[in-house]
């Protein structure tokens, strides 16, 4: 069974995001940790702001959206490939690893700003509804079933998943907000924070989108060869199966101890 | 379309008259959940009266999914689903029945557990059209929204436990639309309350009714 390698260019690029990505979030971390001011009424707890906005931009917006674009072209029929089923499955998964961090961010930011864990504020909630809807794309995804049906039914998970983003979200908000405006993307487009504040926000935007741009195309790359195993293992037993049809099988091994006497046996 | 939509929804109709699961095991289980809810509050009707509208729609919520099981599993055995398939009924109107004959019979349902609510949480409902306006909006909604992933998850051996696991967590608009509707129709609510909630539902309705027209047929192809 042979695995097909990934070209050159391919790892090269893997490695130049991934060690951007690394570079970034260390220069991120220490400017929000060391170089950074306080905040006049937050303190030090503004410190978060640096990670939380840039994981729930990535787990909301970068890799849904990469998820539900993959999937439509893969129902499209012109555009059907299993590129777009990998791409979609593998931005889920790592969008997941983001939802959970910007849950669990906001969570930590809330406790000591709201006095609670869990305030039941209406962003925190509805990205954890998101969550639970991504686990059930990735339920779906784990269903053994044949490469095509496994695909077109992730592929319309996604759709449902999309169309009842919106709904859940204006539903939340209605329902109860605590949340804090939008900072950066406000109405105005124009950010409220300034100076090494916004420029280290920048930077966690950008490291944060790296890091998932280079989790993508590594968890990209363990789908493809998890497909290459599947169908591998496959050729493999169709193989034996007509090894065993066109040759004549071995003889018969006698049962171990057979021609021993019970007494050889028990002595 | 209408047409089939019509013969599926008496088909799957004519089968639960027949058979009576929905109304010997999945309205008894509802009674059951407001009982047990009951027991969860404690004996004073105070707080049951205020938990009434999200309770009762919680309810509502879990029989859902047993009634879409149901529907479900109907065409499941025989290969149901292969001549469902192969009798030359327009998708959507397939979809449109099922999801008619659900909404009927989780109709009768909140009936019972209406009734069940006002007669053991001692609600009094003030608003009859507000509470009967969510009723309707939330059935077909939550009728359009299983029964699409209802095909999504037909075929699949773990479908019992995956069902719930996908549904429940899509129709939370609905249980939050329809339990603030119950709160304005219910005493102490301001009937005008419950108005954009129930528009709230008519979009949830009008978003699965149109996307399961349009893609309930490639589903049923690909379960």
């Amino acid at each position: 069974m042979s695995v097909q390698q990934q070209s050159p260019r391919a790892v090269w690029a893997t490695r130049v995001i991934g060690l951007s990505a690394l570079v970034g979030t260390v220069f991120t971390v220490w400017l929000g940790l060391w170089i950074t001011p306080p905040d006049r009424t937050q303190g030090d707890l503004v410190r978060l702001v640096y990670i939380h906005p840039g994981v729930a931009w990535v787990a909301l917006y970068v890799a849904f959206g990469l998820t539900f674009v993959a999937s439509m072209l893969y129902l499209w029929p012109r555009t059907r490939s299993f590129f777009w089923d990998r791409l979609a499955a593998s931005s889920v998964e790592v969008g997941v690893v983001f939802m959970v961090c910007t849950v669990v961010s906001g969570s930590i930011w809330g406790k000591p700003t709201w006095g609670v864990w869990w305030a039941w504020d209406a962003r925190l909630t509805s990205t954890a509804l998101l969550l639970v809807l991504s686990l059930g794309y990735l339920a779906i995804r784990r269903v053994p079933a044949e490469p095509a049906v496994r695909a077109k039914r992730c592929a319309f998970a996604a759709l449902f998943v999309a169309v009842d983003v919106p709904i859940v979200h204006f539903s939340v908000v209605w329902w109860k907000t605590l949340h804090q405006g939008a900072t950066v993307l406000n109405a105005n487009l124009s950010p409220t924070i300034h100076g090494s504040m916004a420029w280290t926000l920048l930077l966690g935007f950008v490291s944060l989108t790296l890091v998932y741009v280079w989790m993508l195309l590594v968890r990209y790359r363990i789908a493809v060869l998890e497909d290459q195993l599947g169908s591998g293992e496959l050729d493999v037993a169709l193989a034996e199966r007509r090894a065993e049809g066109t040759t004549p099988g071995p003889a018969p091994r006698p049962l171990a101890g057979a021609d021993q006497t019970v007494e050889e046996v028990t002595a | 379309m209408w047409r089939d939509s019509l013969l599926m929804a008496g088909k799957d109709l004519r089968i639960e008259a027949r058979s009576r699961v929905a109304l010997s095991q999945v309205a008894p289980f509802g009674v059951i959940a407001l009982v047990l809810f009951a027991f969860a509050l404690g004996p004073d009707q105070g707080p049951m009266a205020a938990g009434a509208p999200g309770l009762f729609w919680v309810a509502v919520l879990f029989s859902t999914v047993l009634a879409i099981q149901r529907s479900v599993s109907v065409e499941s055995g025989d290969s149901a689903r292969d001549g469902l398939r192969l009798s030359g009924l327009d998708p959507a109107g397939v979809f449109l029945g099922k999801t008619v004959a659900v909404a009927a019979q989780l109709v009768v349902l909140e009936v019972i557990l209406g009734v069940g609510v006002v007669l053991l949480y001692g609600a009094h409902i003030v608003d009859y059209w507000l509470i009967v306006g969510s009723c309707l909006l939330g059935t077909v909604g939550l009728a359009a929204s299983g029964t699409l992933y209802g095909v999504l998850s037909a075929g699949i051996r773990v479908r019992e436990t995956l069902l719930p696991f996908l549904l429940l967590p899509v129709v939370a608009p609905v249980l939050l639309a329809g339990t603030r509707t119950w709160q304005a129709g219910l005493t102490g609510g301001t009937p005008a309350d419950g108005l954009p909630w129930l528009r709230l539902l008519a979009v949830f309705d009008a978003v699965y009714v149109a996307l399961g027209v349009v893609v309930y047929g490639p589903i049923q192809e690909s379960a």
